[in-house]
């Protein structure tokens, strides 16, 4: 029966893919009979959450090793999906494409980052921890390092960086809801956490893995069809991603001629510019000369690659694949499935910062009389609700590139609307984002609530508890999580991006050395590893208050100058390097691990034979 | 015993390679910017193209490749899984 169903697994998503593009068509169709732009963007959000809740409930399982890891048996191509939806986040989808539209070739950093992560994963990780067979990223180093206190150390780690990160992903899940469903952002929050427990309640792992498979397909067919679509509408060509040079080439020209102002802090106040606009003060291909710029560049690449492959949620879904070989591939599908979004972000920025520069398109604003541009549909629709807004500095009634405020995320939500494209196209963006900002909360609330289950209660507190009992507290975790998140999302203390940066920052200070070094080290040692999680997290999290205004002022009272260029999104380059030399100078003045341990290492590194740890464990 | 070994060293080997690409593709033609730019390919300047889809797609198919080589690797020394699943 099983079997059955994993090897029916290309039909049933064939069938579900199918399903949705009828779902679509008959949206369209609903739409020229006349059904409200709200009602359908109420439908498409209701319609795949239910869907997904549904693929929850049918997954649901009593047995642990579903519940932890799929039962490990999940194809690689399949894998590869699931990842790249617990990947590719609410600010992914949503945000992604209005950073590069604001930071141009600068913001890039974060592409790079976010898919250079995965060579790390793949050669660095996913294999061995796989042929481990861990169920949680700490059930890793806590028995590679043996010990309860390592196991809580890494614990504490995987807490701050995805907590951090989960609050941003239900916070994206929040706004979403609340606009899609035309209810208020507190309460949308709540909407958005009970549809991402339904999904992992019942069936943990399993249930996780296979919705997010369904969210993949909606997420990548919401963002690809705009892309594509507007394309060809405005001129760029029917594949944006090989033609769009001249459109390129063109916002440089549009740069030149309206020129490139910062806007000084005094004038936005002054003009009453809501927080979180932007407008655009950085080229868009241009490379900024000093070497400080090549600098913030590489140090912001090198955060999130390192970081990418130190999340606990992206490294325990490569635990599920069925063989050592399967994870490998699996890394390579994955980072497959996420470039597929990756590089239509920075198309979908050209094309849109375009329709808004080009004054010899119909849809171009930037040159023409700020009353005329007020009077745009698209442009009162979105100031009523804050997220553009106009400030005539010179007071000459024009509009110029400087005195348009806009948020990041409008650029994917609002650009089919300003290209003129049919409003099922933006349900379908709402639909997408909504399935990005679920699968990726799906997966950490999950990292989380396993850790606290499997390694803090079960290895730790009450050793033995029987499957009935584990799965209640996994369960009971899970919810408490959630809401906890949840509480504080609703709460808007952080931008979507500055605390998904963090989170990186976190990871990485504190588990991508203790995790390399478990594997290609032998000789690290129980209290190198202790030491250098601790020293690794702590340092880099009290140079994130010393560096960031917002902690600095009321805890050291003052603004501190970033040290190297170093700034609060790249603090990881401060807890890293320390995490590691501490851990290799306190391994070194250890006493070497003994034989069982040594052997266990050997054992890690070949893919045959039997997993460190059992089955069932 | 001694064939662990070897099969270590040259696991070893292949990963420092895939590194040495890796940061090739990540971080050594991202110090050269603002050179690169005045190149260009597909009619994107070069740095441009790089950071927006070129090394992405470098990453992409250094993965199937590296993954596809280890697997030789296994392959020659009998840690294959072939045989067991």
């Amino acid at each position: 029966m099983k079997g059955g169903f994993i090897k029916n697994l290309p039909k049933v998503y064939g069938l579900y893919t199918g399903g949705f593009a009828v779902f679509i068509i008959i949206m369209a169709i609903a739409e020229q009979a006349g059904v409200s732009a709200k009602n359908i963007g109420v439908m498409f959000v209701a319609f795949t959450v239910l869907i997904y809740a549904f693929i929850g409930y049918l997954s649901r399982t009593v047995q642990v090793d579903a519940y932890y890891v799929a039962g490990r048996q999940v194809p690689t191509v399949f894998n590869g999906m699931a990842t790249a939806a617990d990947w590719m986040s609410g600010a992914s989808f949503v945000a992604l494409a209005g950073g590069v539209y604001f930071g141009g070739y600068t913001y890039m950093a974060f592409l790079v980052g976010w898919t250079g992560g995965y060579v790390l994963v793949a050669t660095l990780m996913a294999p061995y921890l796989r042929k481990f067979g861990c169920y949680t990223v700490p059930d890793f180093i806590g028995t590679r390092y043996g010990g309860n206190l390592v196991r809580a150390c890494s614990v504490f780690v995987l807490f701050i960086a995805s907590f951090t990160y989960v609050t941003a992903q239900i916070n994206a899940t929040g706004t979403i809801a609340s606009r899609a469903l035309g209810i208020p952002f507190e309460l949308g929050v709540w909407v958005g956490l009970i549809s991402i427990l339904i999904c992992s309640m019942l069936g943990g792992m399993r249930a996780v893995t296979w919705t997010q498979v369904a969210q993949y397909i909606v997420l990548i067919v919401a963002y690809l069809v705009p892309v594509f679509w507007i394309s060809s509408k405005v001129g760029g060509g029917i594949f944006p991603h090989l033609m769009l040079g001249d459109e390129v080439a063109r916002l440089g020209e549009l740069e030149q001629q309206f020129g490139l102002v910062k806007n000084s802090a005094a004038d936005m106040k002054a003009a009453g510019v809501p927080g979180g606009l932007k407008y655009i003060s950085g080229s868009h291909s241009g490379v900024p000369e000093g070497g400080m710029a090549v600098w913030k560049y590489l140090s912001l690449a090198i955060c999130m690659m390192v970081g990418t492959a130190s999340l606990p949620h992206i490294l325990m879904r490569y635990f599920t694949t069925p063989s050592v070989r399967a994870a490998r591939k699996s890394v390579a599908w994955s980072l497959f499935f996420i470039f597929l979004l990756y590089s239509s972000a920075p198309m979908l920025a050209t094309l849109s910062k375009l329709a808004l520069m080009d004054p010899n398109l119909p849809t171009g604003i930037i040159g023409k009389s700020i009353a005329e541009v007020q009077q745009i549909q698209w442009v009162q629709n979105w100031s009523a609700v804050k997220q553009v807004f106009i400030a005539d500095f010179n007071g000459d009634g024009i509009l110029q590139l400087n005195e348009w405020f806009m948020r990041g995320d409008v650029v994917v939500l609002a650009t089919p609307e300003v290209a003129g494209l049919p409003f099922v196209i933006s349900g379908l963006v709402f639909a997408g984002g909504m399935a990005a900002a679920m699968s990726t909360a799906d997966g950490l609330v999950l990292a989380i609530s396993n850790a606290l289950s499997h390694d803090i209660y079960y290895k730790i507190i009450d050793p033995k508890a029987d499957t009935a009992k584990r799965l209640l507290v996994a369960r009971v975790l899970l919810v408490i999580i959630g809401a906890a998140g949840a509480y504080i999302a609703s709460f808007r203390l952080t931008s979507i991006l500055g605390s998904v940066a963090w989170a990186f920052d976190f990871a990485m200070s504190g588990l991508f050395f203790p995790l390399v070094l478990g594997v290609w080290w032998k000789r690290a040692t129980r209290a190198g590893a202790i030491a250098g999680i601790m020293s690794g997290i702590l340092s880099g999290l009290l140079y994130l208050l010393w560096v960031y205004p917002k902690f600095s002022v009321p805890i050291f009272g003052g603004v501190n100058t970033p040290f190297l260029g170093i700034d609060h999104l790249r603090f990881g380059l401060i807890g890293a390097p320390i995490c590691l030399v501490v851990m290799i100078v306190v391994s070194l003045m250890t006493k070497e691990p003994d034989a069982a341990t040594q052997k266990m290492v050997d054992d890690t590194r070949i893919p045959t034979g039997k997993a460190i740890l059992g089955k069932q464990h | 015993m001694s064939n662990k070994d070897a099969y270590w060293a040259k696991t070893k080997n292949h990963m420092i390679v895939t590194l040495v690409i890796w940061a090739f593709f990540s971080l050594v033609i991202f110090m050269f910017g603002s050179e690169l730019n005045t190149m260009s390919f597909l009619g994107y300047p070069l740095a441009y193209y790089m950071t927006a889809q070129g090394s992405l797609l470098a990453f992409v198919i250094m993965l199937f490749w590296t993954a596809n080589k280890q697997e030789k690797i296994d392959e020659e020394h009998g840690f294959s899984e072939r045989e067991e699943d």
